[in-house]
C-alpha cells in the first residue's frame, strides 16, 4: 500500500538541510509521495527507512513471470477485490495438467492437441497458456522424459509438479532455458526446494491447508532470498476457495500482509464451474485435468470478459462493413458499434454466405438494448448513419433491416429516412440467416 | 504466526421477500420460497448471515415454443406440449418455483388471450405445488391483457407477475397489489436505472417486500461482465444501507444463454468449440454460477441438467457445518 506524504516524511532525517532540491524534508516527502521525485536524491535517509519505503512501493501482490522456451505469461499484481473499482490487470494463466506415468509418447500427444488450440472470440485469439506436467511415476527419469516430450512440441509455460527437490531437479534440467514454476515446497521439503529454485532462477510454489503455515513458509523463503512465489492453499470446494482466495486478496491489499501477497495457484480438476468461480475470484494460475474444447472455450471467454477494463467498453470502429462482397442489390443491416454485437452480427451474416452491408452507428460501444435504453441508438442516429456513409449510392432497393430489439424504431425512422422501407429483423444475431432467407429477395 | 482472517461487517442487509402462499396463508402452495436476507456479500458466511439459499427456479411456457435450441426440446420432450405436464416435470427436475412465461401468439398463429392466460395459469397451478412467476411475453400492451386476468386467476397465491420495465409497469404493479402478488422489476445493466424503478413501483403504494429486482444480465460471452459488476455494485450498495438497493437480485441466465449461438445450434459453428452438447450445458451453468457470486438470489434456468449442476455448486458453496 503506497504511503501518504506525511508517512514518508517521518522516515526522513527532517534536518531541512535543502539538499535533495526541496525546501524542507516535508516538500521532498510530498513529491515523493506524489512519485515526482526519487529517494536517492536525499544523502541521509537511513538503510533502515530505505527499505521500508522500497517495500511500501512495492505491489500489494508480487507479479510473478513464467516463460516458455517461446511466449511468457505473467500473473498476480492485482489492486482491487471489485473489478468495478479499477480492472483485473493479469488474467489468470490456464493450464492443462500432463502425467508421467500416461508415458512419452501419450504426454507428447496431449500436449500437442492442446498446443495448437485457438478459437477466435471476438477477434481476439484464445488459448491455453501451458502445461503442468506431474512427477506422478516419482522417477526423476520418467519425469525428465515426460517434460522434454512436452518441450519437443510446446514452447508454452510449464509448470512442474514435482513433490521432492530430485524431481524438481529433473524437471529443471529438461526445461532449461525456461522459466518454470515448481509446484510445490511444503514444510518438510522447503530447504531443499528453495536451493533447486535458487540454482535455476525460477518461481516456487509453496502448499499449505493452512495459511498460518503459508505465511510462516514465505517469510523463511524471503529470508532465504527466495521472493518470487505462488500460494497454493490447497482449496478443493467452492466454499474454501471462495472463502480462502478472499480472504487472501484481502489480507494483501487491505492489511498490506506482505507475507500472503503472492498470487494463488488452484487445481479444480475437472470441476468446470469450481475453475469459472477461481476466474471470477481470485486465482493467479489454474491447472486444469481434461482438454475438452467444449469446456475450455466457456472458461476461456468467460475469463476474458472478467478482466475486460471496465472502464473501457471494447469497441469497433463505427462505419459501412462489407461482408462477403456485396452489390447494389445486396442487404443493409444495421447495428451498433460495442464488439460484441458487431461481431455476433458479422460472425453471423458471413457464415450465412449472404453478401451484405453492415452499417455500424456509433452508440458509444453500447449492445442494441442498452444503447437504445440510453437513447444512443435512436432513429436519429440510424438515419444520420445511412446519409453520412451514402448508403443510397450503395444499393439499389432503399431497404433498411433494424436489429429486432428497437422494432419500435421503425416508423420514426421512415420519417427520418424518407422513401426507405424500414424492415425489423430478428432479435438476436443467430436467426439473422433465417431471417434473409425468409424475407430477402435476392 | 497467526494469520488474522480479514472479517467485514456491513451495516444493512438485503430485504427478505417471499414467493407463494400456502393454505394457512391463504393460498394453495405446497411449499413458500423466501429469497434474500444476506448480512453479507454472496457466501462469505463466515462473516455474516445468509438465512436463505438462492431459489433455482425453471422457466415453463404456456405453450411448446417455436424457436428454443433443439437441445432443448430433447430434454423436455413430450412434457413441453402441455404447461401443467411441463411444471410437473420442472417439479421433478428439482426447481424451487415454475417461471412461466406467455407466448405471444397461441399455437395457430392468432395474438394470445386473457382467457387462454387464465386457463394456463389455473392449469399449472393444480399440477404443481411450487410458487409461481407469470410473465408476459414483453410487450407492454399484451403483457397487461394477459397478466391482469392471470394475476386474478391466481389471487392469494402470492406469484411473481411481470416484467415491470420503466416504459410498463402501472398494470402490472396495480394487478399485484389488488391479488396480493409480488412483482418483477426489470432495467437494463445500470444501478441508477434499478434503484429508480423500484422506487417508482414503491411510490405506487407496492410494499418493498413484495419487490425482487432484475438488474439484467448478458450471457456469458456477450456481456456478463457488465451485469456482474452492476450486480456487484447493488449488493454492495446494498449492505452498505442504500435502502432502494435492498431488492433480492433475480436473473436470467436461460434465456440468455440459449439465445447465443454457442448453445442453440450445434452446426456451422467453429470445431474449436467443442461438442456442443458439452459446450451448451457449460454455457447456461457457466454463466448462472458466475451470476451467482455476483450476488443473484433467483435464477432463472432453461435445462433441467444445468438446474442439476447449480444446485451442486450451491451445495458446494455451503461451509461446511
Ligand atoms: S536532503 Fe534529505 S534531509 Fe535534506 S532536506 Fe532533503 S529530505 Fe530532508
Amino acid at each position: 500500500m503506497p504511503l501518504t506524504g506525511l508517512e514518508i516524511y517521518k522516515l526522513l532525517p527532517q534536518t531541512n538541510c535543502k539538499e535533495c532540491g526541496y525546501p524542507t524534508c516535508l516538500a521532498f516527502a510530498m513529491k515523493l509521495a506524489a512519485k515526482q521525485a526519487e529517494l536517492k536524491a536525499c544523502p541521509y535517509v537511513t538503510d533502515e527507512s530505505k527499505s521500508k519505503l522500497e517495500a511500501a512501493s512495492a505491489p500489494p501482490i508480487r507479479l510473478i513471470e513464467l516463460a516458455g522456451a517461446d511466449g511468457s505469461i505473467q500473473v498476480g499484481n492485482e489492486t482491487v477485490l471489485f473489478r468495478h473499482e479499477k480492472t483485473f490487470y493479469h488474467r489468470p494463466g490456464l493450464f492443462l495438467r500432463l502425467t508421467d506415468t500416461d508415458g512419452v509418447n501419450e504426454v507428447k500427444r496431449k500436449a500437442a492437441e492442446a498446443e495448437g488450440y485457438r478459437a477466435d472470440y471476438v477477434g481476439i485469439a484464445l488459448g491455453l497458456d501451458g502445461f503442468a506436467v506431474e512427477a506422478k511415476s516419482g522417477d526423476p527419469a520418467a519425469f525428465k522424459a515426460a517434460v522434454e516430450a512436452v518441450q519437443s512440441v510446446s514452447t508454452k509455460p510449464l509448470i512442474l509438479l514435482a513433490g521432492t527437490a530430485d524431481l524438481a531437479k529433473a524437471g529443471l534440467e529438461a526445461a532449461a532455458g525456461t522459466r518454470p514454476l515448481i509446484h510445490a515446497a511444503d514444510r518438510d521439503n522447503w530447504q531443499a526446494m528453495a536451493e533447486a529454485a535458487k540454482a535455476a532462477k525460477a518461481p516456487l510454489a509453496i502448499r499449505s491447508d493452512s495459511l498460518d503455515e503459508l505465511a510462516e513458509l514465505t517469510s523463511s523463503l524471503a529470508q532465504a532470498g527466495l521472493e518470487d512465489l505462488v500460494l497454493d492453499p490447497g482449496v478443493d470446494t467452492l466454499y474454501k476457495s471462495l472463502f480462502t482466495l478472499t480472504s487472501l486478496r484481502r489480507l494483501a491489499l487491505k492489511k498490506s500482509f506482505r507475507s500472503l501477497g503472492y498470487p494463488i495457484i488452484t487445481f479444480p480438476g475437472n470441476d468446470t464451474l469450481l475453475a469459472a468461480e477461481q476466474i471470477a475470484k481470485y486465482a493467479g494460475m489454474i491447472v486444469v485435468d481434461t482438454f475438452d474444447p467444449a469446456l475450455l472455450y466457456a472458461l476461456l471467454v468467460l475469463r476474458q470478459n472478467i478482466y475486460t477494463d471496465p472502464q473501457k467498453p471494447i469497441q469497433v470502429q463505427p462505419g459501412v462493413y462489407e461482408i462477403n462482397t456485396p452489390d447494389k442489390t445486396a442487404p443493409v443491416l444495421v447495428t451498433t458499434n460495442f464488439s460484441i454485437t458487431y461481431f455476433a452480427v458479422a460472425n453471423e451474416v458471413e457464415g450465412s454466405g449472404w453478401p451484405a452491408w453492415l452499417v455500424v452507428t456509433d452508440a458509444e460501444g453500447m449492445s442494441v438494448l442498452t444503447a437504445w435504453a440510453a437513447g444512443k441508438f435512436d432513429a436519429e442516429r440510424i438515419a444520420k448513419a445511412v446519409k453520412t456513409h451514402n448508403i443510397g449510392e450503395k444499393v439499389e432497393h432503399q431497404k433498411l433491416i433494424i436489429p429486432g430489439q428497437v422494432a419500435v424504431l421503425s416508423g420514426e425512422l421512415e420519417e427520418e429516412l424518407p422513401g426507405w422501407q424500414i424492415m425489423v429483423g430478428p432479435r438476436e444475431a443467430v436467426d439473422i440467416g433465417s431471417y434473409l432467407k425468409a424475407m430477402w429477395q435476392r | 504466526m497467526t494469520v488474522e482472517i480479514p472479517i467485514e461487517k456491513w451495516a444493512a442487509k438485503v430485504r427478505e421477500v417471499t414467493l407463494g402462499a400456502t393454505a394457512a396463508q391463504g393460498g394453495t402452495r405446497t411449499r413458500t420460497v423466501t429469497v434474500g436476507g444476506e448480512g453479507t456479500l454472496p457466501f462469505l458466511s463466515h462473516e455474516g448471515s445468509l438465512p436463505h439459499s438462492p431459489a433455482l427456479a425453471l422457466e415453463v411456457r404456456d405453450r411448446k415454443p417455436d424457436d428454443w435450441s433443439p437441445l432443448l426440446y430433447r430434454a423436455w420432450g413430450e412434457a413441453m406440449d402441455d404447461p401443467g405436464d411441463w411444471a410437473k416435470a420442472a417439479e421433478a427436475a428439482g426447481a424451487d418455483l415454475i417461471y412461466l412465461v406467455f407466448s405471444s401468439t397461441m399455437a395457430d398463429g392468432r395474438p394470445n388471450t386473457g382467457e387462454n392466460a387464465r386457463s394456463v395459469v389455473r392449469k399449472v397451478l393444480g399440477a404443481t405445488g411450487l410458487p409461481l412467476a407469470v410473465i408476459g411475453p414483453g410487450q407492454a400492451e399484451l403483457d397487461n391483457e394477459l397478466i391482469v386476468p392471470a394475476a386474478e386467476e391466481a389471487k392469494g397465491e402470492r406469484v411473481m407477475l411481470g416484467i415491470c420495465e420503466d416504459k410498463n409497469y402501472r398494470t402490472i404493479v396495480a394487478s399485484a397489489m389488488a391479488n396480493d402478488h409480488l412483482v418483477q422489476s426489470k432495467t437494463p445493466m445500470d444501478v441508477n436505472l434499478s434503484k429508480q424503478l423500484v422506487i417508482l413501483i414503491h411510490d405506487m403504494g407496492m410494499p418493498l417486500e413484495r419487490i425482487i429486482m432484475d438488474p439484467t444480465t448478458g450471457a456469458l460471452g456477450y456481456g456478463i461482465e457488465y451485469g456482474y459488476s452492476v450486480m456487484e455494485r447493488l449488493r454492495l450498495a446494498a449492505l452498505q444501507g442504500d435502502t432502494m438497493t435492498q431488492q433480492p437480485m433475480l436473473v436470467n441466465p436461460g434465456e440468455e444463454a440459449w439465445k447465443v449461438k454457442e448453445s442453440k445450434v450445434g452446426e456451422g459453428v467453429p470445431a474449436v468449440w467443442g461438442d456442443w452438447e458439452r459446450r451448451a450445458l457449460a454455457w447456461e451453468s457457466v454463466t448462472a454460477t458466475t451470476l451467482l457470486l455476483s450476488g443473484a438470489d433467483v435464477l432463472i434456468l432453461r435445462h433441467p441438467e444445468t438446474l442439476k449442476r447449480i444446485r451442486s455448486v450451491l451445495d458446494g458453496l455451503r461451509a461446511p457445518a
